[in-house]
């Protein structure tokens, strides 16, 4: 084993599992939240979602999303929960970059970089 | 019946969905599509949605207690995902185009396909095989723990796996599934790798796959706040109680059962999709 390695690569897993939880519990607990707000307000409400018509584009994209929450909209603040549970595998991926750059191997630093560049562009991707 | 009611059902049915996924180790996904299709009368739409997001809920915060037993193989699990997300792209831009009825039937076959998969005994006997030297430039070769110490092993046919993952990230991507079961069969029978490091890997690699394409689904409108809230936080609920079931108890008869029930789900499924109800 090379000193020069400052990550093993079951510390690196380690730290990306911890890093994957918290991001589960995070959202959740956003979701939780978000839910008792909209229940609160839209409890009464009669469910159509037998009927597709796609959500309302400020729940499509993160500035609405953000804007929605911050009003604190039931529905704004669930879906921010989600937004940030879809970014956590992101957010272990890009991790993953940093560990291979620490390990100096330049193969799986682009093999990483191509995962971390088809997942951006399915977050960025419209329609 | 109004949301709040809605609600209350949708989160019960979804921790007998977790739990269902987890014991036949299949995942949420698989169990919650149906559920919501042909049990509530949800859109297809909607229902997948939901799935994906409840996948990397599930393979994500599962992650903590696979990794702590060393199997899992991250260099085979990064090099995959290129296959996998990029599938799992393409599956989510098929989606859009595609009718409902036609996912519908792909996934009654799909569902099928996977339980016949996870039923089947695997191969827990090491295998001793030469080293292939594509496996060795791409640096997949790995070890893993066993009772007589480090057990090494080295990785086969590396593009049939590259290949099958391709499909199985289009399948995640289309359909909403973790498409676990085929993520195992490329490693552990195409890529003959150990069963413990196959299903690890797979656990990590779902979480990734699926949120290439909810992305894709967030963006088109397809993840449906109200809905998704109970479908998550009750399959997070279901999947964790049976992870504590299946530590303690031997659950042989109980996965004969629910895969007899999959396999009910399945043919509805493409029957529904077939007379066009969904």
């Amino acid at each position: 084993m090379a000193t020069t390695r400052q990550w093993t690569d079951q510390q690196v897993e380690i730290t990306i599992s911890m890093l994957l939880r918290t991001g589960v519990t995070l959202a959740a607990a956003i979701v939780i939240v978000g839910g008792i707000v909209y229940l609160f307000y839209n409890g009464n409400d009669i469910p159509e979602d037998h009927i597709f018509r796609g959500e309302p584009a400020d729940l499509r994209q993160a500035p609405g999303i953000f804007n929605d929450a911050l009003a604190f909209r039931g529905r704004g603040i669930i879906q921010l929960g989600i937004l940030l549970l879809i970014l956590t595998p992101v957010a272990r991926v890009a991790f993953s970059v940093f560990a291979f750059w620490q390990q100096r191997d330049r193969l799986y630093i682009i093999v990483t970089l191509v995962v971390l560049l088809i997942l951006v562009h399915g977050l960025l991707a419209t329609g | 019946m109004n949301n709040l009611e809605f609600t209350a059902i949708i989160g019960i049915s979804s921790i007998l969905a977790g739990l269902l996924g987890a014991l036949t180790g299949l995942g949420g996904g698989v169990v919650v599509v149906p559920l919501l299709t042909l049990g509530l009368d949800v859109d297809l739409r909607y229902a997948i949605g939901c799935a994906l997001v409840s996948v990397i809920a599930t393979s994500s915060g599962a992650a903590v207690s696979y990794v702590r037993e060393g199997y899992s193989n991250i260099r085979v699990g990064m090099f995959l995902e290129v296959a996998t997300t990029f599938g799992a792209v393409t599956g989510a831009l098929i989606a859009a185009k595609a009718p409902t009825r036609v996912i519908a039937i792909l996934f009654g076959i799909v569902l099928l396909i996977s339980t016949y998969l996870s039923d089947r005994p695997h191969n827990t006997q090491a295998v001793d095989h030469t080293a292939d030297p594509l496996a060795i430039h791409l640096k997949l070769d790995g070890s893993y723990p066993t009772s007589g110490g480090e057990q090494p092993y080295h990785v086969q046919h590396v593009p049939s796996g590259f290949a099958v993952m391709l499909i199985a990230g289009a399948f995640s991507g289309l359909l909403g599934i973790g498409s676990g079961a085929l993520k195992v069969v490329a490693m552990d029978q195409v890529m003959q790798l150990p069963f413990k490091v196959s299903t690890t890997t797979s656990n990590f690699m779902i979480g990734v796959t699926a949120a290439a394409s909810a992305g894709i689904y967030l963006g088109r409108g397809y993840i449906d706040p109200g809905l998704c809230m109970p479908v998550l936080l009750g399959v997070l609920v279901g999947a964790w109680c049976g992870a504590k079931v299946l530590v303690r108890a031997k659950v042989t008869a109980l996965r004969l059962v629910f895969s007899f029930v999959l396999f009910v789900i399945g043919i509805e499924m493409i029957y529904n999709g077939i007379t066009g109800k969904i």
